[in-house]
């Protein structure tokens, strides 16, 4: 076989097969998939660009796609070929295609925003078919004009084995500078807008059958949304084993939902609360610790081991909590991490 | 041959995969807080790096593995340029060995263990084969003889 004019051998091309037809486009050295497809114009959804959100799903219906690409991922997905445009760096010469109608959004409107403070919204959305998510994975919200974010779910589905379930999804949503999605839902979106949703995807949920399992939440920012699902649907599976939460941000402003969740830790035994913040604020607040998120979880939990771990929020905390909760002894299989991406150029 | 009830390969008898999980977390926290080898294995990304142990792991055990020498020289290669040498591969056998101790494992097939990651020295450090301290017959200066592979116990590999 020789190469087309112009190209070499080693050129790896990608052959981008749409409605208005196929486009062939030449990878540079080292260039992803999605690099590539959005030199050459293409609008391909993507958000993250670390191989998390899935924004960038695609599907290769020829070529081989390396496995890189497919991290996290389904089974399902991955046997099917489809794969992360960000990670994908073929060796060989890829057919690909936006995800089909098959993996299309599910349709959903915006029901509510409110503001929980002045920087972060609750934003309930009403799926207008059924979407079945576990307490704490994300979803990719899309916008009518296609712009893509990712946003954990705060909310509880409606589940076949136990009671207690929140009507609406719920996202909670940081006001972004310069933030195109953050933007738009804090001043422009309201009730009854239509968007898409993707997903979900996710390995921070709760998983039943250890009920005596003790279960430790550290987040910061809107990283609280998805350790609120978790701590909920594990208390309506009837968790016995201590949950504690710890929600930091650097000043007490960064907070929200202190007084629910101090209510909530009221109402179960087995449920702690600590909210952290690095100053001390100007008005005291009950049951505050005031210092650095992984000072504090040291003082309070020396030792980690046995423990189920969700850490949720800035990615540069996550990834040194993630390090010093495993050398304290919890398993690295015990320790789920969710990085809050904040998409570049926003 | 081997009559299949009366031998168990080397893996097998470590435990095969449930003993690389079991040490996987051990062996990975080692490395994490010993000064001599930890900024070798500080990556961002504890999840790449812990698939990385497994799998370095499941193949001093004898397991299945799908490394060639190399891929092994390939992938050091950026640790080189970091200043990686023998003393760092002595550290991980140590450790290595450290870890199966812990686990209970007997000091014999912590010896053998320690050989199998002893024979990959030269691919790790991207060296001529054979070019590695204490490979030639006579010597007796190498880590994972050090391990117990002597097979006399008188080398302290009881020590743990």
């Amino acid at each position: 076989m020789s190469a087309p004019l112009g190209h070499a051998m080693s050129d790896v091309m990608i052959k981008f097969e749409t409605e208005s037809g196929s486009h062939a486009v030449t990878l540079s050295a080292g260039e992803s998939v999605l690099d590539g497809l959005l030199r050459a114009g293409h609008a391909i959804p993507n958000s993250c660009r670390g191989g998390a959100c899935q924004a960038c799903l695609m599907r290769a219906t020829s070529g081989a796609v390396p496995a890189a690409a497919q991290v996290g991922l389904k089974e399902t997905l991955r046997a099917g070929g489809y794969f992360l445009a960000c990670s994908c760096r073929p060796a060989e010469d890829l057919t690909v295609s936006l995800p089909g109608a098959a993996l299309a959004g599910t349709p959903a409107v915006v029901k509510r925003v409110d503001l929980l403070s002045p920087d972060v919204a609750r934003v309930l959305i009403e799926c207008k078919e059924p979407f079945a998510y576990r307490p704490g994975q994300f979803v990719n919200l899309v916008r009518p004009d296609g712009l893509v974010r990712s946003y954990s779910l705060a909310s509880l589905h409606r589940s076949e084995d136990v009671a207690g379930h929140d009507e609406h999804l719920e996202l909670h949503v940081r006001r972004v500078t310069g933030g195109r999605m953050s933007s738009w839902l804090f001043d422009e979106a309201g009730p009854g807008h239509a968007v898409e949703l993707r997903g979900p995807a996710g390995e921070c949920y709760y998983v039943p059958g250890q009920p005596e399992r003790p279960i430790l939440l550290v987040g910061t920012g809107t990283g609280l949304a998805p350790l609120y699902a978790i701590a909920r649907d594990a208390l309506r599976h009837g968790h016995t084993g201590p949950i504690r939460l710890y929600h930091g941000a650097r000043t007490v402003a960064g907070l929200y939902m202190v007084d629910e969740l101090r209510e909530m830790a009221a109402g179960h035994a087995n449920f702690e609360f600590h909210p952290c913040a690095m100053t001390e604020p100007g008005e005291p607040v009950a049951g505050l610790r005031v210092g650095a998120i992984d000072a504090v979880l040291k003082a309070d939990l020396p030792k980690t081991a046995g423990w189920r771990v969700f850490l949720c929020g800035d990615p540069t905390l996550v990834a040194g909590l993630r390090k010093k909760i495993f050398l304290a002894g919890a398993k690295m299989s015990d320790i789920s991490a969710d990085a809050f991406l904040t998409r570049a150029g926003a | 041959m081997s009559t299949a009830s009366a031998e168990k390969t080397m893996y097998e008898q470590i435990g095969g995969q449930p003993a690389v999980e079991a040490a996987v977390d051990l062996f990975y926290r080692k490395v994490l807080t010993d000064d001599r080898v930890s900024r070798f294995f500080d990556d961002v990304d504890m999840d790449r790096q812990s698939a990385k142990q497994k799998a370095f792991l499941t193949m001093v055990f004898g397991g299945p593995a799908n490394y060639t020498g190399l891929d092994m020289r390939r992938g050091h290669l950026h640790l080189i340029a970091r200043g990686m040498d023998d003393s760092h591969v002595d550290a991980v056998i140590e450790l290595l060995g450290e870890t199966l101790a812990e686990l209970g494992v007997p000091a014999e097939l912590i010896g053998k263990v320690a050989a199998v990651a002893e024979s990959v020295r030269d691919d790790v450090l991207d060296r001529p084969a054979g070019s590695a301290k204490g490979t030639r017959p006579g010597s007796s200066n190498t880590a994972a003889e050090k391990q117990g592979g002597c097979g006399s116990g008188s080398c302290g590999c009881g020590k743990n």
